[in-house]
């Protein structure tokens, strides 16, 4: 404890031996600089695991040449040496991230608005009670996710589905990413799903940053005659932009990273890219979970360890743009 | 246990159940099995087929383990639990067999980690090798791969020749009023629906018994594949559609999709209530899949000495066409005694008295010189070199 200049603060030491027996201090500051190195050491070494196991496919093919092939045969990889290499992973690598950019686009303002609600214009009394609902929606597992998907929401999302066909998909540029036939099973299907599971998660967030909003904000911008809208826009969600950026990661996170609800919806369609997101596909996660347990081609196994790998390294990618970009609106 | 018992007993009541149904004493060939359950039933699908009832099986071995492990095919998992199940209630061996796919089924057997495993498509020369030794393969039961779709109005018995199905799983004709289709089905309403194929995402012997057909029969698929090597197998480069995990997901997937198309063994098409179409042969004829065009597919086949053979496009005028068996992976040098002997006991018990259970199911049973061929083929099991069977 020091003094602050100018003002004179009586300094306290603990008497006697007591702190100082086993030399507790240094003792709790080891045991937290433990526990912080735990989570270093297991991604460094999970880094490690993943370029090890797959090292022996890298070597035959070339490091890069997973990134830069679209076309994912194993079975054809008896056939081909080195090149074309039939390993290519850039069609997961758009899977992951066009499922999770849908996801991004429809729960991020559903899931702004739920925690608006609960914070700003849901009765006293329903409050609680939709906060736990929310919640709940975080608790369910991802294979009953999966389930739900295709027994419910792929019905539900046919009309939906065969109106985009139909009418984004004839539209002259972008009406090849929405060109149907639309058969349930699409890239489209899986972001529904990996929007309802993140949703819980970002409300939750978004609901804790509105909640803390200063009252004095609420109040000043009442007195200046603002209506309900116009308080909660200025006063409470303005201010929460970096939050709700924050809270978005979060979910992002998730979203990059679920394998289960996604393999159930998707497709599974791993040859290539499929340009219209109401076609069949497949992600990272999906692949892996799809193909580990018979992975019997030569270097079949090693390259999904090669998948593993630059799922991490797109997540990790992900998160520090995400974390860049939350830098940047906090120092506006 | 006696949770194990009263299963038992359970399962001992409905096996003498349907034992009497079908009016079979279990001694020499019953009576009545399954008829054709289809509404336009084709002429030589209807009527009964006899039990085979064989009596070669090999003198039990005493002193065998109490439990056996197995996994691979789902082609064969409707049989197997019907099997394990009886096979519990006659001796008390509990045979656990997880339906993971012949491709998961092979890798397990590779490193040793069931007692046996299950395949429709058999280990080739470069499987074996990296096994932990030479593996037996017997071939237990026969099925047929259906093709099953979900159109609306359309029944059961589509008429589809194998060039037809190759350009559909190649992506060659997208709509099910194709003319290519409408040509061979004159007298039935197609809508202008487009079609989703439905295919294994997982390593599967029911897609290598499939591709085995297409290979034969439609030039379209050879060439959309990219050649005779890359379009038989396991796993095949599928260019378009939608992939479901094992037979079940295959089926559920083409349930739940209006114009979807898959194939699947036939057992999972009869549960979900799916049609399926009748495939053209080799001879030319449009053949439903049954007992009897199952049996059909196995006239005039000469059996190799390792037992490794397809079954698809035979020469018979009534085969069915795209029909295969499966065969179990059994490693031939045993070390555990006890192990040694519940296997030979269970597989000669499936090659016996199991045979006459498969049409129960919606399976066929071996004919008479293959069935020889296979208890010879378990005789050759040895433990720690020396021959267990005299």
């Amino acid at each position: 404890m020091t003094a602050q200049a100018g003002v004179d603060v009586p300094v306290v030491r603990p008497r006697g031996r007591a702190t100082r027996w086993l030399g507790g201090d240094g003792a709790f500051r080891v045991v937290v600089t433990a526990c912080s190195a735990v989570v270093l050491v297991t991604i460094v070494a999970m880094v490690i695991f993943l370029l090890v196991q797959g090292f022996d496919a890298m070597r035959h093919y070339g490091f890069f040449s997973f990134l830069t092939t679209a076309r994912w045969a194993p079975s054809e990889a008896t056939a081909t040496s080195a090149s074309p290499n039939p390993y290519g992973i850039l069609q997961f690598i758009y899977g992951t991230l066009i499922t999770s950019l849908i996801a991004m686009i429809l729960a991020v303002p559903v899931a702004v608005s739920v925690a608006l609600y609960i914070t700003n214009f849901a009765p006293l009394r329903l409050r609680r009670g939709l906060s736990s609902l929310v919640d709940l929606l975080a608790a369910v597992p991802s294979v009953v996710y999966g389930f739900w998907g295709i027994f419910a929401l792929l019905p539900a999302l046919k009309p939906i589905g065969g109106f985009l066909a139909s009418t984004l998909g004839k539209v002259p540029v972008i009406g090849v990413a929405f060109s149907g036939p639309y058969f349930g099973y699409s890239y489209f299907a899986a972001g529904v799903v990996l929007a309802i599971m993140v949703l819980p998660i970002i409300a939750a967030v978004c609901r804790e940053i509105f909640a803390t909003t200063a009252g004095s904000w609420k109040e000043a911008a009442t007195a200046l005659g603002a209506t309900r809208w116009e308080v909660a826009m200025v006063a409470v969600y303005r201010p929460s932009r970096t939050g709700i950026l924050g809270a978005s990661i979060l979910g992002l996170g998730r979203a990059l990273g679920e394998t289960i609800a996604v393999t159930m919806v998707i497709g599974n369609f791993v040859l290539s890219i499929n340009k219209s997101i109401l076609g069949q596909g497949a992600t990272m996660s999906s692949v892996i979970a799809n193909e580990f347990t018979e992975a019997v081609e030569p270097f079949h196994l090693q390259a999904l360890f090669v998948v593993g790998f630059w799922l991490l390294v797109v997540a990790l990618v992900v998160n520090i743009i995400a974390r860049r970009i939350v830098a940047a609106q906090a120092a506006l | 246990m006696r949770i194990a018992t009263m299963r038992a007993t359970v399962v001992a009541v409905g096996m003498l159940g349907l034992l009497d149904a079908c009016g079979s004493s279990g001694s020499g060939g019953g009576a009545a099995t399954t008829t054709a359950t289809t509404p336009g039933a084709t002429a030589v699908c209807k009527g009964t087929t006899q039990n085979p009832g064989y009596k070669n099986g090999l003198t039990k071995q005493p002193n065998q383990a109490t439990s056996l492990s197995g996994a691979g095919s789902t082609f064969v998992n409707s049989m197997m639990s019907v099997w394990t199940a009886a096979y519990a209630s006659t001796g008390g061996v509990q045979v656990a067999y997880q339906s993971i796919g012949s491709g998961a089924g092979i890798k397990q057997v590779q490193a040793g980690t069931v007692d046996f495993g299950d395949s429709d498509a058999y280990m080739k020369d470069a499987d074996i090798a990296l096994a932990k030794g030479p593996v037996l393969q017997i071939p237990l039961v026969l099925a047929p791969v259906v093709v099953t779709y979900n159109v609306s109005g359309v029944a059961s018995g589509l008429k589809l020749d194998g060039e037809t199905i190759g350009k559909i799983f190649a992506g060659k004709i997208t709509s099910w009023d194709d003319p290519a289709i409408k040509s061979e089905n004159p007298t039935v309403t197609l809508p202008s629906e487009p079609i989703a194929t439905v295919h294994r995402s997982d390593g599967s012997g029911t897609t290598d018994i499939f591709t085995d057909f297409l290979t034969k029969e439609s030039p379209s698929w050879v060439t959309a594949l990219g050649g005779a090597t890359q379009s038989r197998g396991k796993t095949v480069a599928w260019p378009n559609g939608i992939g479901g995990k094992g037979n079940d997901g295959v089926s559920g997937a083409v349930g739940q999709t209006e114009g979807a198309i898959g194939y699947v063994e036939l057992g999972y098409a009869l549960t979900q209530h799916l049609p399926y179409a009748n495939v053209k042969n080799k001879s030319g004829a449009f053949i439903e899949p049954c007992n009897q065009t199952v049996l059909a597919a196995t006239n005039g086949v000469t059996y190799p000495a390792d037992l490794r053979f397809d079954l698809t496009d035979a020469s018979d005028p009534q085969a069915y066409p795209i029909t295969g068996t499966t065969w179990a992976l059994v490693y031939q040098n045993q070390t555990d005694a006890a192990k040694a002997a519940a296997l030979i006991n269970f597989f000669s018990w499936v090659l016996t008295t199991g045979q006459d259970m498969t049409s129960t199911v919606n399976y066929q049973p071996l004919g008479k010189d293959l069935q020889q061929k296979c208890i010879d083929q378990l005789k050759k099991l040895t433990l720690n070199g020396r021959p267990i069977v005299s």
